[in-house]
């Protein structure tokens, strides 16, 4: 079996300039913040993002000013923070076109795309301006053939006359890039935890990066192939990139930073501030090692290291920070 | 026995936390949700199960989760799997009693704004993290509970932007929309308790905080509020203050 691994540039270099991408994890945990970074880096243009609860990924691509067009249903760090604050200021000032959907929307055409069919129906969304409401007009639509036609449509079942139904469009990306816990050099993946829509994702995309706190023999992985989700040849690269989600958490491994969640919330509501915040952490630092020398190295990651009795810190520090 | 000092927001997780019944399945958001969910397991309804959207079922919560997808929800959980299986298999299966909303603007029934600000939602004033799972919530749990903030402005005759369908133009309107189940129950804010006309599906005040008047509920309220039939908030027990502040959130990451 092919040997999968490369480098987290050179994972990051083949998502060129206007490639469509999804991004894994959820809000505060497993986002693929590496990568990302990376993308930021390169100075990547005119991204396609397709989503359901992002958090400071797709924010510090947005206001980087890698994106051009998002599909999601929530951009935020939860109780850290309630809406991202790059993504408000790029919507209000008209700065990125959006589409909006519900979580539940967003993860049934996730799954559509995973299945290899044009829709799926779902019956949430009804009454709804999440439904009534599209943001992208048809113009912007019809501008773009990954963006389907229409956001989405309301049929009746053709089983029981009456009931009705709405059909979500599948997504296809180009690119899917997930971060794990662990990974074999061949792209087996083993996630711990809560999987979000991380296969989904991964399944509706022609290329899939995974980036991987750990690499693990194959062998390993094969002793209890229940817990793999993903089957190697869904896989095309895989990344060794331990802290790869920093500032956000990955269970069992270690726990989101309140303190430079802080920080980049705080410098993100200043368009100076946050290009400062850019500079200093993704610009000036060459890589990843950079980064996290930058953050604060060793000393702040051991903070955040998981306590095993619990797959995350349970000493840690979530308010009143100095 | 004497009165004990409370903060609002502890009154607040006390009101919403007695909407929940034993035995009960419970999709509980980031905040307020889950001080209620907690005080409610650990008082009257032992046997509530949460259920939280990024994949877990039934958690046995030692610490406040800031998210739904917290590391900190995996504890003593029944099931983890991910967003797909807990909307599709629980909530849109009709395995949720109970779930709770919020938003920045909430209308006379119970509609609900998480979206942005502004007549043209193409061109919004302000915008905000938007829907998340609180339109899948609000259409598929058999009742919601709303926590928002009072204020004038965030109460208008109609939201801007319905992210979370309630009882929409009240009446039968939610059920002609092809909603087979559910609406708002009750809506918790700084300043009283809401419910809904069993018939017409119109908000009213059923209760105003200690310190209130029903007509200052209603006057920071911008539609008709009925209040004749409001009371006066039940106060937190003394035990349930202790299990807030000592067992539920001793870090003190939601209460004030």
């Amino acid at each position: 079996m092919a040997d999968k691994l490369t480098s987290l540039t050179a994972a990051a270099a083949l998502i060129p300039d206007g490639a469509s991408l999804s991004l894994g994890g959820f809000t505060t945990q497993r986002h693929p913040m590496a990568l990302a970074y990376e993308l930021v880096r390169l100075r990547r243009r005119n991204l396609y993002l397709i989503g359901h609860s992002p958090g400071g990924d797709w924010d510090a691509l947005i206001g980087a000013g890698c994106v051009k067009r998002v599909e999601l249903a929530y951009e935020a760090d939860e109780a850290f923070n309630t809406v991202g604050p790059r993504w408000r200021r790029a919507v209000e000032r008209g700065q990125i076109e959006w589409e909006d959907y519900s979580n539940f929307a967003m993860v049934t055409r996730f799954a559509a795309g995973a299945m290899g069919l044009p829709f799926l129906p779902l019956r949430s969304l009804l009454g709804s301006d999440v439904l009534a409401q599209e943001a992208l007009s048809p113009e912007q639509r019809a501008a773009d053939a990954r963006t389907p036609v229409k956001k989405a449509a309301v049929v009746e079942s053709p089983f029981h006359p009456g009931e009705r139904v709405v059909l979500v469009p599948a997504i296809h990306t180009e690119f899917a890039v997930i971060h794990v816990q662990k990974a074999s050099p061949q792209g087996t993946v083993r996630i711990e935890g809560q999987t979000f829509a991380d296969v989904q994702q991964a399944l509706c995309a022609d290329v899939v990066i995974v980036t991987a706190e750990q690499i693990v023999d194959d062998a390993e992985l094969r002793r209890e192939p229940e817990r793999n989700p993903l089957p190697y040849f869904a896989v095309q690269h895989v990344c060794h990139v331990p802290w790869g989600a920093h500032p956000y958490a990955v269970y069992n491994c270690y726990d989101y930073d309140p303190r430079q969640l802080k920080r980049y919330h705080e410098s993100a509501e200043d368009d100076a501030a946050f290009a400062q915040y850019l500079d200093e952490f993704i610009y000036r630092p060459a890589d990843q090692a950079g980064y996290l020398a930058a953050i604060g190295g060793a000393a702040r990651l051991d903070e955040l290291r998981a306590d095993p009795a619990f797959g995350y810190r349970p000493d840690l520090k979530r308010r009143r920070l100095d | 026995m004497p009165q004990a000092a409370y903060s609002l927001t502890e009154l607040m997780a006390v009101a919403a936390a007695r909407e929940i019944a034993d035995g009960e399945v419970v999709f509980a958001g980031t905040g307020l949700p889950m001080l209620a969910s907690m005080l409610a397991q650990r008082t009257h309804a032992p046997n509530c199960c949460l259920i939280f959207e990024a994949g877990t079922a039934a958690s046995q919560l030692a610490h406040l989760p800031m998210s739904v997808g917290d590391p900190r929800v995996m504890r003593g959980a029944a099931m983890a799997a991910g967003l797909h299986e807990v909307f599709a298999y629980v909530l849109q299966a009709g395995r949720v009693d109970v779930g709770f909303l919020s938003g920045a603007q909430v209308d006379r029934f119970g509609n609900i704004n998480s979206t942005a600000i502004g007549a043209d939602p193409r061109h919004p004033k302000v915008r905000f993290s938007g829907s998340g799972g609180a339109c899948d919530i609000a259409c598929l749990a058999r009742r919601t509970v709303i926590i928002a903030r009072h204020e004038k402005r965030r109460f208008p005759e109609n939201v801007d932007y319905i992210t979370s369908p309630g009882w929409l133009r009240g009446g039968a309107s939610r059920q002609e929309a092809g909603l087979r189940w559910g609406g708002p129950a009750a809506v918790v804010t700084t300043r009283g308790l809401m419910r809904f006309r069993p018939d017409t599906h119109a908000m009213y005040l059923a209760s105003y905080h200690p310190g209130l008047t029903a007509p200052d509920v209603a006057a920071e309220t911008g539609f008709a509020l009925a209040i004749d039939e409001a009371a006066e908030t039940p106060v937190p027990t003394a035990e349930e203050l202790r299990i807030l502040r000592e067992v539920v959130d001793p870090e003190r990451v939601f209460l004030q």
